[in-house]
């Protein structure tokens, strides 16, 4: 079953395109990536989804209901954590969790469960009576996740979950990410323009650049899409061993270049013992070998023809900016 | 139009009330400006002026005392609607905002909070001038008639409050609403002196001053003394107090957040 379903959706902002008739589907159970730098509409297909924004154009559909019509269902059914911190500081972290649980109509009953229950989930429990403003910035996330959880949501929206956080801590939210996908069965959607964390995180990636998918699949897919395995190996006689190679019929290329040569092939973990075994049985000695996948980084910039940190820098990104000047109009 | 959820409405409320319990300094500081207002301007004016239009034997004292619940009324009510924008900055009002949850039922859980606060801070001031300075105690009726005047100034301003609020993106404003707004208000409220006294540009102001009706209001609750009909302060604060709870409940309505 679809869960969320999107065709053509559009978003303009005063006449600049944010978001440009996308459509893709998220089956129940997935977890599923919205990748690309900042500004590429990411965060306002989100926030559609979440009804927070109404679509220009197309449709959105969330567990079957148009978010354009019936909002507070759409509501009940999706757990969302902002890109920017949404929790009240001056209350506990099990304050905050009540005052969500209310604000959807959990019974008490329910309600003390749930909430001991997700705090268990992201091992907030022995602080959950702590004023929120002694929390650190791992611990806000890891609160606003188990906030997300406690309707008990089909979907839950990750926008930009780990944004600003160091590497373990990013570690650790990974983990419950998973973990909870696992536990409660839920479908996650999230944005990132981090690409180790699509890669680690997602069943499936959209590529999303200027407000338009680019391309959209596994990660493992979309990786063998744009290129090979290369396989980097350091010999005694690198000349020697290209002339053994040359018979093989599973590789797709080979350069000499410096003190090594490099074979361009698929599935080069599984080549590797080969390449050995042939490399030792001519008695050419090897110093040293390296595997280097394709990442979900080549295939951002085959499709672009720039890297995502390029991509940021190049662009000091008019659109964001754009949206930035109008939010202090209208507030 | 959406029904209203009275758990949203009582949580909202409750937030405000945890947060307004623990914030001791603002409570003091609340209660400590009028308090010096009374104690040092009003007994220092009651000594040194004749005030216009009292009646002989009406201690200057009890005169100003209603005024000044009036001021603590004004300012925590003021407060409790800006508030929102409090939210809005720290990023809350989203957690509220994206809850299945209608837009009236915010609207009225704030405004529950503030009369609330606003009550509080009130029967604090009262309390202190009634035992300290022997301001003159309200008798049975008048207090009911209190109670009524102070829910309705205070769902006014809260409105009112939640009507800039909507429309403001952070606290830079707040400032001009103060010294353009809030202090106009309460100067020509008739807090420190009568209306009738006024020369004729000047009473005109105080007349298009809803706070001028509620603090006849509470005078005439408190000390049996009112410029006007006590019948009129209520019909005007009234339809004041509507016209603002609308207000608020549009503008609010039309907030973008993300």
């Amino acid at each position: 079953m679809n869960v969320i379903e999107i065709d053509k959706l559009t978003k303009d902002f005063n006449g600049l395109r944010a978001v440009d008739g996308i459509s893709f589907s998220v089956k129940e159970g997935e977890i599923f990536g919205l990748l690309g730098p900042n500004g590429a509409g990411k965060t306002t297909t989100i926030n559609m989804l979440a009804t927070m924004l109404m679509p220009t154009s197309g449709t959105a559909k969330v567990c079957g209901i148009d978010v354009r019509q019936d909002q507070d269902s759409v509501r009940r059914y999706i757990g969302i954590v902002f890109q920017d911190p949404a929790l009240d500081d001056q209350l506990t972290g099990e304050e905050n969790l009540d005052f969500h649980a209310r604000m959807y109509g959990m019974e008490s009953k329910i309600r003390k469960k749930r909430i001991d229950n997700v705090l268990e989930i992201v091992e907030l429990k022995d602080r959950a009576k702590d004023i929120v403003s002694k929390y650190s910035g791992g611990m806000r996330r890891r609160l606003e996740i188990a906030r997300g959880l406690m309707h008990y949501p089909k979907v839950l929206f990750l926008d930009e979950p780990t944004l600003g956080l160091d590497a373990q801590t990013r570690r650790v939210i990974w983990n419950y990410i998973l973990k909870l996908n696992k536990r409660e069965n839920i479908t996650i959607i999230l944005t990132t323009h981090y690409m180790e964390e699509a890669d680690y995180l997602c069943n499936r990636v959209a590529i999303i650049d200027h407000g338009k998918i680019l391309a959209i699949g596994m990660p493992s897919k979309l990786k063998k899409l744009v290129g090979e395995d290369m396989i980097s190996l350091s010999t005694y006689d690198n000349m020697k061993l290209k002339k053994v190679m040359a018979k093989m019929k599973w590789i797709r290329n080979m350069k000499l270049h410096d003190n090594f040569l490099d074979i361009y092939t698929e599935s080069g973990e599984k080549r590797i013992p080969i390449i050995i075994r042939e490399a030792e049985s001519n008695g050419i000695e090897v110093k040293s070998v390296n595997l280097r996948k394709p990442t979900l980084e080549d295939v951002f910039l085959h499709y672009t023809g720039k890297t995502i940190r390029e991509h940021e820098a190049s662009s000091p990104d008019r659109l964001r900016q754009h949206i930035r000047i109008r939010h202090r109009k209208t507030w | 139009m959406k029904a209203i959820s009275f758990a949203a409405v009582y949580v909202i409320w409750l937030r405000e009330m945890k947060k307004f319990i623990r914030n001791k300094s603002r409570i003091i500081g609340n209660t400590a400006m009028p308090f010096f207002f009374l104690a040092f301007l009003g007994t220092g004016l009651r000594t040194s002026v004749n005030i216009a239009g009292l009646p002989a034997g009406l201690n200057y004292l009890d005169f100003l005392a209603p005024g000044i619940v009036g001021m603590v009324l004004l300012f925590s009510s003021m407060f409790a609607g800006i508030s929102v924008l409090w939210d809005k900055q720290f990023g809350f009002l989203k957690e509220i905002m994206v809850a299945p949850v209608s837009r009236v039922s915010i609207v009225l859980g704030r405004i529950v909070a503030g009369i609330t606060t606003g009550m509080i801070q009130a029967v604090l001031i009262l309390m202190i001038a009634v035992l300290f300075l022997g301001v003159h105690m309200p008798d049975i009726p008048g207090l009911f008639y209190l109670l009524a005047f102070i829910v309705l100034i205070s769902v006014s301003f809260v409105g009112l409050g939640i009507s800039f609020a909507s429309r403001m993106r952070d606290m830079h404003g707040f400032q001009l609403i103060m010294n353009f707004l809030i202090m106009p208000l309460f100067l020509l409220s008739g807090a420190f002196f009568t209306i009738t006294s006024l020369p004729g540009w000047l009473s005109a102001l105080a007349h298009i001053n809803p706070l001028m009706y509620g603090v006849d209001g509470l005078r005439t609750a408190l000390i049996g003394f009112g410029q006007l009909p006590i019948i009129i302060d209520f019909a005007v604060l009234l339809a004041f107090a509507v016209a603002m709870i609308s207000l608020g409940t549009y503008l609010f309505k039309k907030t973008e957040i993300y």
